[in-house]
């Protein structure tokens, strides 16, 4: 069998969340190719090459593959389905938004979101916001998955696959881009950090927020998060909102500032390898996933700990 | 203009799910129900389209228990004009849901299909996508902000990196995402209102029948369970303890 994975990457640089889902996909199988579908993707693809037990690396270019729309990634992937038993991308925002496509024109039953791979037809997945682990078996030929990359390792680096071109399929006839929205910034990417901060609605503003959380991210080199409550409020941007309907992360250190834990925001942090939580009420579900908790005001305990941490990591 | 709003009943987002101890499923016994809170946010919209006068008539449809009508009862109470329930106990997987809204699109030939990015149970996030496969319509997941007009729709998405919009030829499917608005609670006359609206029962074969499952569960177990830690004293206790006994900075 061999086994497809359609790489997350922004044109300019392939993401780490690919690395996690070859080593997923190797688990399938030993025969792994690596599909980059973009627009002017020379630089990924030869990145993407050097991904150890990658057997080769598809390129497909076009300006709708450049913005990754999902019309578009399908026409591509679905015709090469021919020589595949099975695809999976990183359940991404843009790999949940094709995927089930794939599997719709297949006829096949998508599994979304594996942190498992148990056998070549069997994998485990989270389901009711991570409260439950589901073991399900396929009977499909082909299969149709996505890949929660925190759970994997990420595959190294040391290979040198081959490189080919492959069509791109025909453009999204009904669907426009119109325009893209993309937060820059020099932190590290939420997603694949060492180390995150979150604030939560006791940041009570936009401009608290920036005043708390940012330096305090700024001063342990880590991504920024936030609860639905803090982006809903507008303190943060959507993307950075952590749990079930948001991004899920699982970093060495991830820091909970005025988030009380909900379980939606639980299935999105907790299975980070330190959690570190700082509340003003001793009893927030949250100090029960926490490892070390500080109870009192944020507004106090935040300004000790960059006092602590310019001594510490001088 | 007609919008078709397909809505799931759920286990409410407020109550903790329990594994079950034969690791069989969840379970949902005696357990608070409610409509899932995406499919609330979809049906929202649609009668927010539907107030500015963009759309004549907004159908609910559910596939599910026959108590699944409560939930197509509450979309009529905040202002869809009927609801179609098809009927199973069997808990279709979304490939099946998929194909059945597909036949409901085909009959009743809306405009805009407006759902849930996610239903919070299976936590799947894939029949929109599928649904719009299927019919060969445009899609746009994730939708936080929809602009509509005669002949498309415009959708601001949440993407991971940011916001991404796209623009839509009608008859598209669009997905809703959290920030798209905030529901309604319905009103007393509108819940009074809405027990006069019609809701036309069916069955699976009614749109062409329910398939084979493609998925076999072979258990349901808890996640590990995390441990709560300790309480410290003091930010520098903490710093001290991240440096010495997690070794994380
Ligand atoms: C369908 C659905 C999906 C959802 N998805 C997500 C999701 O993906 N991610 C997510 O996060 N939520 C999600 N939620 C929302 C979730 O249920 C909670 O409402 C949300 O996480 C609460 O955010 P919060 O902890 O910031 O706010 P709150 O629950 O209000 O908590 C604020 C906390 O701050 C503390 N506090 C207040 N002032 C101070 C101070 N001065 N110093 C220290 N502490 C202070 C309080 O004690 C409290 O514990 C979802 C909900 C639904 C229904
Ligand atoms: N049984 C169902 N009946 C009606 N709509 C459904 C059903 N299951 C899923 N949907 C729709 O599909 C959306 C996404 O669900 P899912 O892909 O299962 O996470 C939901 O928000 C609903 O709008």
């Amino acid at each position: 069998m061999a086994v497809l994975v359609v790489a997350d990457h922004d044109n300019a640089s392939l993401k780490d969340n690919t690395h996690k889902t070859v080593t997923a996909a190797l688990a399938l199988s030993p025969d792994v190719d690596v599909l980059i579908a973009g627009s002017g993707v020379a630089a990924v693809a030869a990145a993407a090459a050097k991904i150890t037990g990658v057997r080769k690396v598809l390129t497909a270019e076009s300006e709708g593959l450049g913005k990754q729309i999902a019309e578009d990634l399908t026409a591509c992937v679905i015709p090469l389905m021919a020589g595949y038993d099975a695809v999976m991308s990183p359940a991404t925002s843009v790999g949940k938004n094709f995927m089930p496509r794939i599997a719709a024109l297949l006829d096949v039953a998508p599994i979304s979101e594996i942190i498992e791979v148990v056998d070549a037809d069997t994998f485990v997945r989270p389901i009711y916001a991570g409260n439950a682990l589901e073991t399900v078996k396929s009977s499909d030929a082909k299969k149709v998955i996505t890949v929660r990359a925190t759970a994997f390792k990420a595959a190294e680096e040391g290979g040198s696959a081959s490189v080919e071109t492959v069509a791109s399929g025909a453009d999204a006839a009904g669907t426009k881009f119109v325009s893209d929205e993309i937060v820059k910034s020099d932190r590290p990417e939420l997603a694949g950090a060492k180390i995150v901060v979150s604030g939560g609605r006791a940041m009570g503003s936009a401009e608290e927020f920036h005043r708390v959380i940012e330096p305090l991210a700024d001063r342990l080199g880590a991504a920024v998060g936030a609860s639905r409550a803090a982006v809903d409020a507008g303190y943060a941007p959507n993307d950075y909102q952590v749990g079930q309907t948001g991004k899920v992360v699982a970093p060495q250190l991830y820091v909970a500032i005025g988030i009380s834990g909900a379980i939606q925001h639980l299935a999105g942090m907790k299975d980070s390898k330190v959690i570190v939580a700082i509340n003003k009420d001793a009893d927030a579900p949250i100090f029960q996933v926490a490892d070390y908790g500080l109870v009192g005001d944020y507004k106090t305990i935040v300004p000790e700990l960059m006092d602590a941490l310019s001594a510490a990591l001088k | 203009m007609k919008i078709l709003v397909p809505v799931k009943r759920a286990i409410d987002s407020n109550v903790k799910a329990r594994v079950k101890s034969d690791q069989t499923g969840v379970d949902l016994a005696n357990v608070k129900m409610s409509m899932n809170p995406f499919c609330e946010i979809a049906v929202e919209e649609a009668v927010r389209i539907k107030e500015k006068g963009l759309a004549e008539e907004i159908v609910a449809v559910s596939i599910g228990p026959i108590q699944a009508q409560e939930t197509i009862r509450t979309s009529l109470a905040m202002g869809a004009d009927r609801g179609i329930l098809i009927q199973t106990d069997a808990d279709p997987e979304p490939l099946e849901v998929a194909k059945l809204l597909k036949a409901v699109a085909l009959a009743e030939s809306p405009d805009l299909i407006l759902m849930g990015k996610q239903a919070i149970d299976g936590d799947n996030n894939a029949v929109g996508q599928m649904l719009s496969a299927l019919l060969g319509w445009p899609q746009a997941t994730f939708a936080s902000k929809i602009e509509l007009t005669a002949t498309s729709v415009t959708v601001a998405r949440e993407v991971d990196g940011g916001l991404q919009t796209l623009e839509l030829a009608l008859p598209a499917v669009v997905t809703a995402d959290l920030r798209l608005n905030e529901p309604r609670y319905a009103s007393l006359p509108n819940i009074m209102k809405a027990k006069k609206k019609t809701i036309d029962i069916k069955t699976p074969d009614d749109f062409g029948g329910l398939g084979a499952p493609h998925l076999t569960v072979l258990k349901v177990t808890e996640p590990p369970k995390r441990v709560g830690g300790v309480k410290l004293e003091s930010a520098g206790d903490l710093v001290n303890k991240l440096k010495t006994e997690a070794g994380v900075l």
